[in-house]
């Protein structure tokens, strides 16, 4: 470790911000999945995807991650706590959010983070993310989505329209 | 800086979120872990974007954004439907479909 940390090519500052923020996420997506409190697990949820936001600025991916804090933290979440409180009157703890048998899922994620990371660890072990290289631009990500994704992009377009009046047909009163 | 930092992030959210769908009872709930699965699933696509140098990965992502998008608006309305029928969005008690 002590190897990686001092090789010359690691850039220290950034392995240092992405330790400290991949711990905030993790912390924070341990709260939302096991928290007694609908409103704290939404706002954990909240801390995650701000820190994946971050961790695509890392990676360079500077529209993704506006459009990350756009998306999510903007819209999906306030979607998100619209649906808490128009399904439950009760604010605060709740002890009846997890399943009987709730156990059982340790073990399944577990042997599923088991397997992952060794795969992971043998496939791609010391490859280094590019250093000095120019990372990729908004303009080619937009090269990108218009002249080979277009297909795609229309019917993603049509997804969303299917969706928006989906959800307006199923949850107006009749 | 390595790839797989970002890779095994990805995997422990994955993991995470995995557990929260079993474990879940509470529909809102589930919906995110889900939210988390697909952040997990874009930490990656991003990585090799980058670490390929090729626009297709961040291209990716963003659809798998705008999809995420679409799909809180229809699940929370269905909850929303689940809700006004029964009174209840526990997932364990829609059992009307079983055998």
């Amino acid at each position: 470790m002590n190897a990686i940390l001092l090789a010359s090519d690691i850039n220290i500052a950034e392995n240092v911000a992405f330790g400290i923020i991949a711990l905030v996420m993790i912390v924070a997506a341990l709260n939302v999945v096991t928290s007694n409190n609908l409103v704290h697990a939404a706002l954990s949820l909240v801390m995650v995807l701000a820190g994946a936001a971050a961790q695509y600025l890392l990676l360079a991916a500077e529209f993704v991650a506006v459009t990350q804090v756009l998306v999510y933290v903007g819209a999906v979440m306030v979607l998100f706590l619209f649906g808490v409180m128009l399904t439950r009157a009760k604010l605060g703890i709740d002890t009846d959010l997890n399943n009987k048998n709730f156990a059982l899922g340790i073990p399944v994620a577990l042997t599923m983070l088991g397997v992952m990371a060794y795969v992971l660890i043998d496939g791609f072990g010391q490859d280094r993310l590019p250093v000095g290289r120019a990372p990729v631009t908004t303009q080619a990500v937009s090269d990108s989505i218009f002249k080979p994704y277009l297909l795609p992009f229309w019917a993603l377009s049509f997804v969303l329209l299917a969706a928006v009046i989906g959800a307006i047909v199923l949850a107006r009163k009749d | 800086m390595l790839v797989n930092n970002f890779l095994l992030l990805g995997a422990v959210l994955f993991c995470i979120g995995v557990y929260g769908v079993i474990a879940r009872r509470n529909a809102v709930l589930v919906l995110m872990s889900i939210e988390l699965i697909l952040n997990s699933v874009n930490l990656n696509l991003l990585a090799f974007s980058q670490m390929h140098n090729n626009p297709d990965g961040n291209t990716f992502a963003l659809y798998v954004i705008a999809v995420a998008a679409a799909e809180v608006g229809v699940g929370l309305a269905m909850v929303l439907l689940i809700y006004r029928n029964r009174k209840s969005i526990a997932l364990d008690d829609l059992s009307e479909m079983k055998g």
